[in-house]
């Protein structure tokens, strides 16, 4: 069930373990485990699903220190055949832009699990949360389009139990939406990966084969074929983002999903759908991520404005905050669709923070629920009064939310933001109003909650437990360190990003490449001139302009 | 008196006669089970009620010992043609005899304390059941018309008689007659595109008529041969309950005894279309123009209207049996590009038809184990499942998303062959259809997912959440469905390798 440590440290570089199976066996391990053993021992199932999911999560961080800094393509690849007769094989890899997503989805699991509470059908519980992690973790891994497709579609089936069961309110209603919004973007990615892998043997010759870097490379459909193939895994990963107008399923599930359900939601789920879009847009279909951009730039630019103005007038806590992924991932659309260096790092910058940030969030508002039995704002009153630390941590999290320089949610935005003022101007000029709404709603809300008289209700409001501080503490020090020196990052996943807008400058004919050079350290980017600039990120992976 | 007399010269050994060699190894699958058969009926007459508690293990070993001349056939793996190209024995005809016989096998293991417990005759209950399946045995190795036929009859009167075996049970009477009525109507249309197709075929071999089919002159300006085949089809739909040819099949399902509403719904649904792949893929093959916008009306209404209609539904078997005309739908899918991506097309059939059965079989396993203590079918009844038979909950559960094509679960693998065979087409219908089926999976999933909401979320309707008891046998038939669900998914490998048949489609020169 779990890995011998001896073998890690024996690892004499980077193949010998095979680490990337183990990150998605051990904690399927562990829901087997969980499955085999007898309901009534109630105690035991907490304590594996911790013990597997830490095991998974150290594993992720041993991921990050034996990943080969510098170095662009996929690492620790793993390829087995699984049906031959159709090509498909588990190819597994991580380069630098799944290397963090892995280590987040590591790191937020044993959180979200040791963080929330859950008082009946514990034994199913935790082993749908294990299940999830492994399809989490498989999603990011996978380098095969069918695997990554069953992962894809196997992370529904938990989140769909995990919300019915054990979420609140309406929450079949919620879990039932969020089910077939989702199958009907998995159907058509399904047909467009058919579509591709045909259409790709077809234009090369050879074996039919479903593997990522193959197909990517070969380039070899035409057009037309490759758009409408877009269109195919766009809806499916627009649904999973989500990107307006397909997001109507996101503040009924996150609202009505148990604290955990809606930790993992914010952190990980999400982020399938905008990873698929890096990974099997830009990388796979570089020519049609260039032809739908403008169309997607707009979408991103629009969730961005919306999702900040429905969390504006919202008036339940937890959906302010679900209406406010939204808007956060609507700059990592924007950021990724600009195809630029600073843009795409800038959006997998906020994939991960917002996972820390917003993940932190729901755990501080399950928490005033557990407290209050109630997440309406206008019940909720002057709780610094009573719980100033409680007040202090969660001012950490949404300032880093808002996206206040210093902490981790401004590396991203703001790179997220130059790349796409580079190449779509007026889409970043309209994204930046949502920045400042996003202080406003954020601001606005903790005013109402934590400020202002002790209302009756409140006056019991109990302080941060020193638990609970414990569950948080390690993500309140990554928002802190991701936001001073967020280079951690950005050297890694540098040279990956490199290749992939140099993959699209040398398969999309009228995409003219526009990057900046980092010199200096104050320097502000002239638009449209190959100017110097600010950037946390290191002068290695410069690259020079246009 | 004079042609009396010439009638009886003829009768007289031909001196250049000699009795055809039979291949008794081929046919030995058949053989045994026959003899089972037999047997069955014998010691029903001769022991009458002390035999009763025999016949259920009787019939299983018959089905069990079926299957050893079945495994030496496969170990050997040759292609044997047996009564002048009528019968063939190849890789994919005993793969398909294998899934009858498992199958056989489960309903039988459903039927034990049902049909024991309930008021019916048991003994014939198994006869009847040995012989359907034998006729499903034949038609896997049949490729002449009127072995097909005579399969066809073989295994669905038996099935109509099963249908109403309830004694006095008026809505199984009910089930029964309609099923009758309606088989005797498809299997007339049926003979009369038969009859026509022997007219200008000119043989009632397959392989000969698509020969002669392929002749220039036959290609086109001969409306009797569209005529021929449209009937042909039609009747064998009325079997796989295709739309428009399905409104038997809700009754049917619903006042049958359950156990036989699986049999009905897998294994007589599954012949059906072992019969349409016999025909298509080793006749008709050679006239795409009129095979292809034909089965894709067919594959269209029947996933469109059965999902649509399902979703509608408050019984579960009704709903099942709506589910498995949409489930039809989807398996008719790959004809569509019978002439343009002939291998890809005839393993996707097979292979979703293998899967199926495993799937659908499970799923009526797990209800006939809950109607024990629900004594209801009603989706409500199932209610709070979770809390007092959470075993059969989740093996319900994996069945159901397998069904909606979850991976990696069989039912998708099984989806994603059929996308594969239609998108490898390269055609325009292909696209169509694929794109049709896309759009109907999600309708699907909705109702799917009602039924496992129900179990896990919902409370019991009376709050009676008392664990009940549910017999091996039920267990294994569920264990049984499941290892295959289960199997198929992860390793698809085991059955592709049996499914990709190439030297039999080329040997043909199809593809």
């Amino acid at each position: 069930m779990t890995v011998d440590p001896t073998l890690l440290l024996a690892a004499d570089g980077p193949v010998t373990f095979p680490i990337l199976p183990a990150l998605i066996l051990t904690p399927l391990l562990g829901a087997l485990a969980i499955f085999f053993v007898p309901a009534r021992r109630d105690d035991a199932f907490k304590q594996i699903a911790l013990l597997t999911s830490v095991v998974t999560g150290v594993l992720s961080i041993y991921l990050l220190t034996a990943f080969e800094t510098g170095e662009a393509g996929f690492q620790f690849v793993v390829d087995q055949s699984w049906i031959s007769e159709f090509g498909i094989s588990f190819h597994l890899g991580v380069d630098g832009i799944s290397l963090f997503l892995v280590v987040l989805t590591g790191v937020m699991f044993p959180i979200a699990i040791m963080g929330a509470k859950i008082t009946h059908d514990i034994k199913s519980y935790y082993g749908w949360l294990l299940v999830l992690m492994a399809g989490s973790m498989g999603v990011f891994l996978a380098l095969d389009l069918v695997v990554f497709f069953l992962f894809f579609e196997v992370v529904l089936v938990p989140m769909y139990f995990l919300i019915g069961l054990w979420g609140h309110g309406d929450r079949i209603y919620a879990a039932t939406k969020f089910f077939l919004y989702t199958m009907l973007g998995g159907a058509f990615m399904l047909v467009a990966i058919v579509a591709l892998a045909i259409l790709n043997q077809r234009g090369v010759g050879g074996d039919l084969t479903f593997d990522l870097v193959q197909i990517a490379q070969n380039q070899a459909i035409s057009t037309e074929a490759g758009r409408w193939i877009f269109v195919g895994f766009a809806i499916a990963f627009a649904v999973k983002v989500p990107v307006f107008p397909l997001h109507t399923w996101l503040p009924d599930a996150h609202t009505e999903a148990p604290t955990a359900g809606s930790v993992v939601l914010a952190a990980v789920m999400l982020k399938l759908g905008t990873y698929g879009f890096v990974r099997f847009g830009l990388y796979l279909l570089p020519e049609a991520a260039h032809w739908a951009a403008p169309v997607m730039l707009t979408l991103g630019v629009i969730g961005i404005i919306y999702g900040a103005i429905c969390a504006t007038m919202q008036k339940d806590l937890k959906r302010l905050v679900a209406y406010s992924s939204i808007a956060h991932l609507g700059f990592v659309i924007l950021g990724v669709f600009s195809i630029t260096t600073q843009g795409i790092e800038g959006g997998i910058l906020i994939m991960v923070n917002h996972g820390i940030a917003t993940g932190a969030l729901f755990l501080l508002v399950g928490w005033i629920y557990e407290r209050r039995h109630t997440r309406q704002i206008s019940e909720l009153s002057g709780l610094q009064k009573v719980a100033p630390v409680f007040a202090g941590v969660f001012t950490l999290v949404m300032l880093a939310s808002i996206g206040v320089p210093g902490l981790n949610g401004f590396p991203g935005e703001f790179l997220a933001l130059l790349g796409a003022f580079q190449t779509a101007r007026w889409w970043a000029v309209v994204a930046v109003i949502g920045v400042i709404l996003a202080a406003l709603y954020l601001l606005w809300a903790y005013q109402r909650t934590f400020h202002g008289p002790v209302t009756p209700g409140n006056e019991h409001f109990r302080e941060l437990r020193w638990s609970e501080g414990l569950v948080i503490a390690p993500l309140l020090a990554l928002i802190v360190f991701l936001g001073v020196y967020p280079a951690v990052m950005l050297d890694r996943m540098g040279p990956s990003v490199d290749a992939l807008v140099e993959h699209v400058d040398e398969q999309v004919d009228d995409f003219e490449r526009v990057e900046i050079t980092y010199v200096g350290a104050s320097d502000i980017p002239e638009p449209g001139h190959d100017d110097d600039s600010d950037g946390p990120a290191s002068d290695e992976h410069g690259e020079e302009g246009e | 008196m004079s042609t009396l007399l010439a009638a009886l010269s003829q009768l007289a050994p031909d001196p250049g006669y000699s009795t055809p060699r039979i291949d008794w190894h081929g046919l030995a699958p058949e053989i045994v089970l026959s003899a089972g058969g037999a047997l069955l009926v014998l010691l029903d007459a001769i022991k009458l009620e002390r035999a009763k508690a025999w016949m259920p293990a009787l019939a299983n070993l018959t089905l069990l010992g079926t299957l050893i001349p079945i495994l030496t056939l496969a170990v050997e793996g040759s292609t044997r043609s047996l009564f002048g190209g009528s019968f063939v024995v190849d890789p994919m005809s005993l793969l398909l005899k294998a899934m009858f016989l498992v199958v056989g096998y489960v309903v039988i293991l459903l039927s034990t304390n049902y049909v024991a417990e309930g008021d019916y005759w048991e003994s014939e209950y198994y006869t009847l059941l040995t012989t359907s399946i034998l006729g499903m045995v034949v038609m896997a190795s049949a490729r002449d018309l009127l072995m097909i036929f005579v399969a066809l009859e073989l295994l669905s009167i038996p099935a109509y008689m099963l249908a109403a075996w309830r004694k006095g049970g008026r809505t199984s009477n009910e089930a029964g007659m309609k099923y009758y009525l309606m088989g005797v109507f498809a299997s007339a249309i049926l003979l009369y595109g038969m009859s026509l197709m022997y007219g200008v075929g000119r043989s009632t071999r397959l392989d000969v008529i698509a020969e002669n089919l392929a002749r220039p002159e036959m290609q086109s300006g001969v409306p009797i041969v569209t005529l021929a085949m449209v009937f042909i089809v039609v009747g064998f739909a009325f079997k796989v309950s295709a739309v428009p040819f399905h409104q038997w099949a809700p009754d049917t399902y619903e006042g049958a005894p359950t156990p036989v509403t699986a049999f009905l719904a897998v294994a007589s649904k599954a012949a059906g279309f072992v019969a349409l792949i016999q025909v298509v893929f080793y006749g008709f093959y050679v006239r795409p123009d009129i095979i292809e916008p034909l089965f894709f009306v067919l594959a269209v209404a029947s996933m469109t209207v059965g999902n649509l209609i399902a979703l509608r539904q408050t019984n579960v078997v009704r709903m099942l049996a709506y589910s498995g005309i949409a489930q039809a739908g989807f398996m008719l899918a790959p004809f569509v590009v019978v002439g343009d991506n002939f291998d890809s097309a005839l393993s996707a059939v097979v292979i979703y038809l293998v899967i199926y059965a495993a799937m659908n079989l499970g799923a009526f396993a797990v209800i006939i184990a809950i109607a024990r203590k629900t004594r209801s079918a009603e989706i409500t009844s199932l209610g709070g499942l979770f809390s007092y038979m959470p075993g059969m909950t989740v093996a319900m559960t994996i069945f159901l998303a397998s069904l909606t094509g979850i991976p990696p679960l069989g039912g998708w693998y099984a989806k994603f062959s059929v996308w594969s065979a239609l998108l490898g087409a390269e055609t325009a219908l292909g696209v169509a259809m694929a794109i049709v089926m896309a759009v109907n999976t999600v309708i699907a999933a909705y109702y799917y997912l009602n039924i496992a909401k129900t179990m896990w979320f919902d409370d019991a309707p009376d709050g009676d959440v008392a664990p009940v008891k549910v017999p091996v046998g039920l267990t294994g038939a569920v264990g049984i469905a499941l290892v295959a669900t289960l199997v198929f998914g992860v390793l698809p490998g085991l059955l592709t390798d049996i499914a990709a048949f190439g030297p039999v489609s080329a040997a043909l020169g199809g593809g």
